[in-house]
């Protein structure tokens, strides 16, 4: 194929590159070819969040980025997060406060978290209610994602402090 | 004991850091090709010609399938055989697969679907309930009818009458994880399939089937869903078939995921209800005599629409005493998508019949709706269902007066009253329901359930079973029974996934009855295994059998204590067998579908829900200000995952009843085929007060450690939510507002023009 193109990204802190249409999409990108099978494809039209990652510190959701927008990107998915002998602090939280049932979109929802707790580290419940809003869960009615969330913002706040 | 602690789900450290596979996240064998179908564009008509060359000479395609070269065809259905895997030259719907193509590629595959160039002659497409009935197009030869004493006359003779019509919508699943199947070509004629499905004995049948080769030639192993909700208990079929032919065709391992708009436009959904009724009560309230007309859309292939119906009649009385009553029940058959599963299999549309009722006879006589509830409910004067089983356990007088105490019912009916007096614009209303739900698969045989449990030397124990995990925690439920057993931690008990060459000839994980099913499988097995340990200890150590003790990772024989590992290398040494099957049938059950008597269920489960909503007057636009719920789980195997599920359902089902609209057009395409359409409740959506609690009595009946199933019967709890918004309604003028569902700002905002009038 001869329109192929020479990409680079940063996923999770390791350089790849590699030779791709530009029309190839992010989330393919990462789960085929990366082997990155954390963001999940959900509804593949940006409405579900299932694959949601964070590409220079914003949240994206990678079923509707091209590769080629994404060229030269940092991109952290959940795979960047934490792992399971070392979870995050959101990671803990929402296996702790049952944030999840089938878990399909718990990646995204997790990975969409962490950004909203760096964008406002202290959020009431209304602005994580708010600001989740991207993100469709199926399972659990968000009131444990929502519990999660505000259990880890203040742990992560209570570190913070400590720390200081 | 592990039974009854709020334990995290047993995935729950690979859901959150997405090490936990679904089919899509498994690694593909080198040389794995990916499918797509090819769908047509019609809803009734017949192909006339189907040109595929352009498809066949597509980049990436190495298969094509059609009618031509699938000799037989395949069939999907999970009753009748009236579904072939592609259509043609008949269509039946719009959406309906008429080809496979198998590429390089997923996108590869779903390019060349559409450069197919196919012929059609349209005929006319019976769309709707109307149509079908204007064509008696339906399933069974007429109507399905129940009855009990004489309800005309009752009705006729009865101090007050109403009647009226309730238009009751569909709802798409919407799984997060869209239907997936991959199947690996084996030795010989063998066929390993992975699939998304509630259902692993069915999707190995149909393969079988459709390869023509024994059951014991296909293996399918399913370790979880990414939600299943009732949509992945039939539905998969489809994907698993296409697979296994392609597979076989090619050599290769196939595999095959809907994009989600395929997913939408192909599989079935909850059946829309057109329910009429009449009604005649005394001046209190008291149902005297009661009519019901159900009627189903079913879509064009039967599926499990005939149980479903059924289950609609046997949910049309909810909570209350019908002394005189008769139910009719149509099964409309239509050119649209094959109406299938989905929690509460018709309950939910049997019981917002009643509710209905409830809420139009306390409007008209201006009474109080929970009283009005309160005085039908089933008593020791009237506690038989219209289908002859004695309901036994009727929780709801207690869980009722506790919830209208616990969220203040009375005062905030009041705040309500005060708030609509003083407020032209935005009106808030309440409302009150209750659930009582048959628990039982009323096709009595699929009431039976298997496992095989192993103990390794080490004392390590393997469990399987023949349920599926599609996130309500039935994994970790059931291990917790494991390990409650054989008094080890729950780490001990390896979770494995579903396997058709574990546990044979398993029933679809469906009708709340996995957990149910299930743990008691597997407690029967681990019971034998430590039954044959605590034998073999005794004798070596001189002890009663009957004495030995199983706690906290330790045996306890007379006076000695050993490890459970130490119990097991022993019991190992001593050529005892330590692996045994169990198998569990749900006792009590007789049950005559035609006559509509017996005793379809095993138990009932409970709950009972209050909801305040607020609506804009002049938009429609409504909100859910606080729900409080409380439910009957029995003796919680998990109460944190039982909450979780009460909580999902709640949410799930006021979505159904508000936001969740499906629109077909005039053509039977649907229109509202993807998240930007049809509107799931998002995380902005939820109760602003949401507060669950569970009502801890044990079950009555002799159930796995005396729980109760959970995972359909709270998704009923959302009718609350529609009362609520018929309340809010209801304050705009003095005439029934007659609400229809799902009731969106459009719906609302006619209720309200009705109500002015």
């Amino acid at each position: 194929m001869s329109n192929k193109k020479v990409f680079k990204l940063t996923v999770n802190g390791e350089e790849q590159e590699f030779l791709a249409e530009p029309r190839e999409l992010l989330i393919h990108t990462l789960r085929e070819r990366l082997g990155k099978t954390g963001p999940h494809i959900g509804c593949e039209t940006s409405h579900c969040g299932a694959c949601t990652v964070t590409l220079n510190g914003k949240s994206v959701k990678s079923c509707t980025v091209f590769v080629a927008q994404a060229d030269g990107a940092e991109i952290t998915t959940i795979e960047g997060l934490g792992n399971p002998d070392n979870l995050h602090v959101l990671q803990e939280s929402f296996k702790e406060h049952h944030g999840l049932q089938c878990g399909f979109c718990t990646p995204g929802m997790i990975t969409r978290a962490s950004k909203l707790l760096e964008e406002n580290p202290n959020p009431t419940e209304q602005e994580v209610r708010f600001g989740m809003a991207g993100n469709i869960c199926r399972c659990t009615g968000y009131q444990n994602i929502v519990k999660s969330i505000l259990a880890a913002a203040a742990e992560m706040n209570a570190a913070k402090e400590a720390a200081e | 004991m592990s039974v009854a602690k709020p334990l995290p789900h047993d995935s729950a450290r690979g859901h959150v850091t997405g090490a936990a596979r679904y089919v899509d996240d498994i690694p593909v064998p080198v040389g794995c090709l990916h499918l797509a179908f090819g769908l047509s564009e019609i809803a009734h008509g017949r192909v006339t010609e189907m040109d595929l060359s352009a498809v066949k000479s597509a980049p990436g395609v190495r298969l094509v399938l059609s009618p031509d070269n699938l000799i037989p065809m395949p069939d999907c259905s999970p009753s009748i055989h009236d579904e072939p895997l592609l259509g043609g030259p008949e269509v039946k719907y719009l959406g309906q697969p008429l080809f496979i193509v198998a590429a390089t590629s997923h996108l590869a595959a779903r390019r060349a679907a559409r450069l197919a160039k196919v012929s059609y002659e349209k005929a006319p497409a019976i769309l709707t309930i109307d149509d079908a009935l204007a064509a008696n197009s339906r399933f069974e030869d007429g109507p399905r009818i129940w009855a009990r004493g004489d309800a005309e006359a009752a009705i006729a003779s009865a101090p007050n009458m109403l009647e009226g019509q309730l238009e009751i919508g569909g709802q798409e699943h919407f799984y997060l994880e869209g239907q997936a199947a991959m199947a690996l070509p084996q030795e010989g004629d063998d066929m390993l399939v992975h699939s998304s499905t509630q259902h692993p004995t069915e999707i190995q049948h149909k393969v079988a089937h459709a390869l023509e080769v024994p059951m014991h030639a296909v293996r399918v192993e399913t370790r979880r869903m990414g939600g299943g909700f009732g949509g992945k208990e039939s539905q998969g079929n489809a994907l698993a078939i296409a697979c296994a032919m392609a597979a076989r065709a090619t050599g290769q391992p196939c595999k095959m995921r809907y994009d989600r708009d395929d997913d939408m436009m192909i599989t079935g959904k909850r059946h829309d209800f057109r329910l009429g009724y009449r009604v005649g009560f005394d001046d209190d309230g008291r149902v005297q005599g009661i009519e019901f007309l159900h009627w189903a859309r079913c879509g064009w292939a039967q599926d499990l629409s005939l149980p479903v119906a059924d289950r609609a009649m046997l949910h049309a009385d909810n909570a209350y005493w019908l002394p005189h009553v008769r139910i009719e029940s149509h099964r409309m058959k239509t050119h649209t998508q094959s109406a299938t599963a989905f929690r509460g299999f018709g309950g939910p549309q049997g019981m917002i019949g009643v509710e209905r009722v409830m809420d139009h006879i306390a409007h008209h006589l201006g009474a109080d709706p929970v009283e009005v509830r309160q005085r039908n409910y089933y008593s020791s004067e009237g506690s038989t269902t219209p289908y002859g089983q004695t309901v036994e356990d009727f929780e709801l007088d207690g869980i009722t007066e506790a919830l209208l105490a616990s969220s203040e019912y009375a005062a905030r009916k009041q705040a309500v009253a005060d708030w609509n007096a003083k407020n032209p614009v935005l009106k808030k209303g309440i409302g009150f329901s209750p659930v009582k739900f048959g628990i039982s698969f009323t096709l009595t045989h699929l009431n039976q359930a298997g496992a095989l449990v192993h103990v390794y030397q080490d004392g390590s124990i393997h469990m399987n079973h023949g349920g599926t995990e599609m996130g309500q925690g039935l994994f970790q439920k059931v291990s917790q029974v494991a390990a409650s057993v054989f008094g080890v931690d729950p780490s001990v008990v390896k979770i494995t996934a579903t396997d058709t060459a574990k546990v044979p000839n398993t029933s679809a994980t469906a009708a709340s009855s996995g957990a149910d099913l299930n743990g008691m499988a597997v407690k029967i097995a681990c019971e034998t295994l430590r039954t044959r340990i605590a034998e073999h200890l005794s004798e070596i150590h001189q002890a009663d059998p009957a004495t030995v003790q199983f706690a906290d990772g330790q045996v306890r024989v007379g006076d000695r204590t050993i490890s459970f590992s130490d119990a097991a290398k022993s019991a190992y040494e001593a050529r005892i067998s330590l692996s045994a099957t169990g198998f569990y049938k749900t006792p009590k059950l007789a049950w005559d579908r035609i006559k509509g008597e017996g005793r379809p269920f095993f138990y009932f489960a409970y709950g009972a829900a209050v909801t305040e909503v607020v609506i804009d007057t002049l938009t429609g636009e409504n909100r859910i200000l606080r729900t409080d719920i409380l439910h009957d789980a029995g003796n919680s195997l998990n109460p944190a995952l039982d909450i979780g599920q009460v909580e999902g359902a709640y949410v799930q089902g006021a979505g159904w009843l508000t936001t969740e609209e499906l629109v077909w057009d005039n053509d039977g395409r649907l229109r509202t085929h993807a998240p930007s359409t049809y509107k799931i409740p998002a995380c902005s959506d939820r109760p602003d007060l949401f507060n669950v609690d569970l009502w801890n009595r044990e079950n009555r009946e002799e159930t796995i450690y005396r729980s109760k199933a959970v995972g359909e019967p709270p998704f009923m709890l959302g009718i609350s939510a529609f009362m609520a918004l018929s309340d809010a309604v209801s304050a705009c003028g003095d005439t029934y507002p007659d609400l229809q569902a799902p009731a969106t700002a459009e719906q609302v905002l006619a209720a309200i023009g009705r109500a002015q009038r």
